[in-house]
């Protein structure tokens, strides 16, 4: 963000007072002149490989393309050097991003080896260390960063991730809970979906069409350990069959990549004990 | 004719697919789909056959837009 605001400062500078108010915004154009009219004192440059892949020319290969940036410039999240890089050097770069503060889980991407969401993970300071971007793995690509995630989602909904109740609460109020039930989801309430531990799962990766995946694994455990929902019979046969749940083979890849610090891994174990008991 | 791999083979059978989806459309615009499922797979003729990854990103492409307008909310196509 800070690029971006000294970007615009800098174009505010230079231009008009008043202006024809066609002018007042311009979409998907680059400054080709004057990117950094002042560089920096002694910049650290840093290289970003980005895996680059364009759905419009399908005959070409995928291909990394390296961008520098002066770190002293840019701030200090991964996602604001992949938006300087869009804003500055490469219009073209394609990346999904919504919130920056890993809130939305746009923006969920495997960067230097980890998935994660860019805008959680600070750019390592080490200037010389090249970085590398890639979208999540194992997911057919849209385009450059951008997976697609039709059968996450189809997934998602495969488990009605929603309350299921036929009878009404005595007072016709809302459906209360005790605390200690309310605790109970914690620790799950909080997943975005942002499919960084779904994709980084090796069980999912091979099986992705019967296995539901940890995401959508803690999803279903939360709904399972709700107290308000009255359809746990129903959600415990749907998953009791050999490939929703028990492909899992606790890699826990899922836990240790988790950007939220969730732990799906345990949530699956529960799932597993409760499918036993 | 030439033996076809199974990937000309699918490529040959989401054509197929098309054409059936079309016979669901109504009368008067049939020939307005069928020359743009035409038209989107002469697009790519060029495509060499042994490029897998490419011919299957077409695929999969190409069943996305089978699916979206094969739905009967979609009635003519320019």
């Amino acid at each position: 963000m800070a690029s971006l605001r000294s970007t615009s400062r800098l174009f505010a500078a230079s231009r008009p007072l008043f202006r024809p108010a066609t002018f007042a915004r311009s979409y998907a154009t680059v400054e080709t002149k004057n990117v950094d009219p002042v560089p920096s004192e002694n910049p650290s440059m840093k290289t970003f490989k980005v895996y680059r892949w364009n759905p419009d020319k399908p005959t070409e290969k995928p291909s990394m393309e390296s961008y520098q940036l002066d770190l002293k410039k840019t701030g200090p999240m991964m996602l604001d050097a992949l938006i300087r890089i869009k804003n500055e050097i490469d219009p073209t770069l394609t990346f999904r991003r919504s919130c920056r503060e890993g809130i939305c889980g746009s923006c969920a991407m495997n960067i230097d080896g980890v998935n994660t969401l860019a805008c959680l993970c600070r750019i390592p300071t080490d200037a010389a260390q090249e970085s590398r971007i890639y979208p999540l793995p194992h997911t057919y690509v849209v385009k450059d960063l951008v997976p697609d995630l039709t059968l996450f989602y189809k997934q998602y909904k495969s488990i009605k991730p929603y309350l299921q109740r036929d009878t009404p609460t005595a007072d016709g109020l809302e459906n209360r809970q005790s605390p200690e039930d309310r605790k109970k989801l914690d620790g799950l309430y909080e997943c975005i979906l942002c499919a960084c531990c779904s994709t980084s799962c090796p069980s999912y990766w091979w099986n992705s069409e019967e296995y539901l995946g940890p995401a959508i694994l803690l999803q279903s455990y939360r709904w399972l350990v709700d107290s308000r929902d009255e359809r746990t019979a129903e959600r415990k046969a749907a998953l009791d069959n050999s490939m929703s749940v028990y492909r899992c083979h606790t890699i826990l890849n899922c836990t240790r990549t988790c950007p939220k610090g969730l732990n799906p891994g345990r949530a699956i174990a529960e799932t597993k004990k409760i499918l036993a008991a | 004719m030439a033996r076809l791999s199974g990937l000309q083979r699918e490529v040959l059978s989401l054509y197929r697919k098309c054409l059936r989806a079309i016979r669901h459309k109504p009368q008067e615009s049939r020939s307005n789909f069928k020359n743009y499922a035409r038209a989107e797979f002469q697009k790519h003729l060029s495509v060499n056959k042994k490029d897998f990854g490419a011919v299957e990103y077409l695929l999969r492409k190409g069943h996305r837009q089978l699916e979206m307008y094969a739905s009967p909310g979609i009635r003519n196509i320019r």
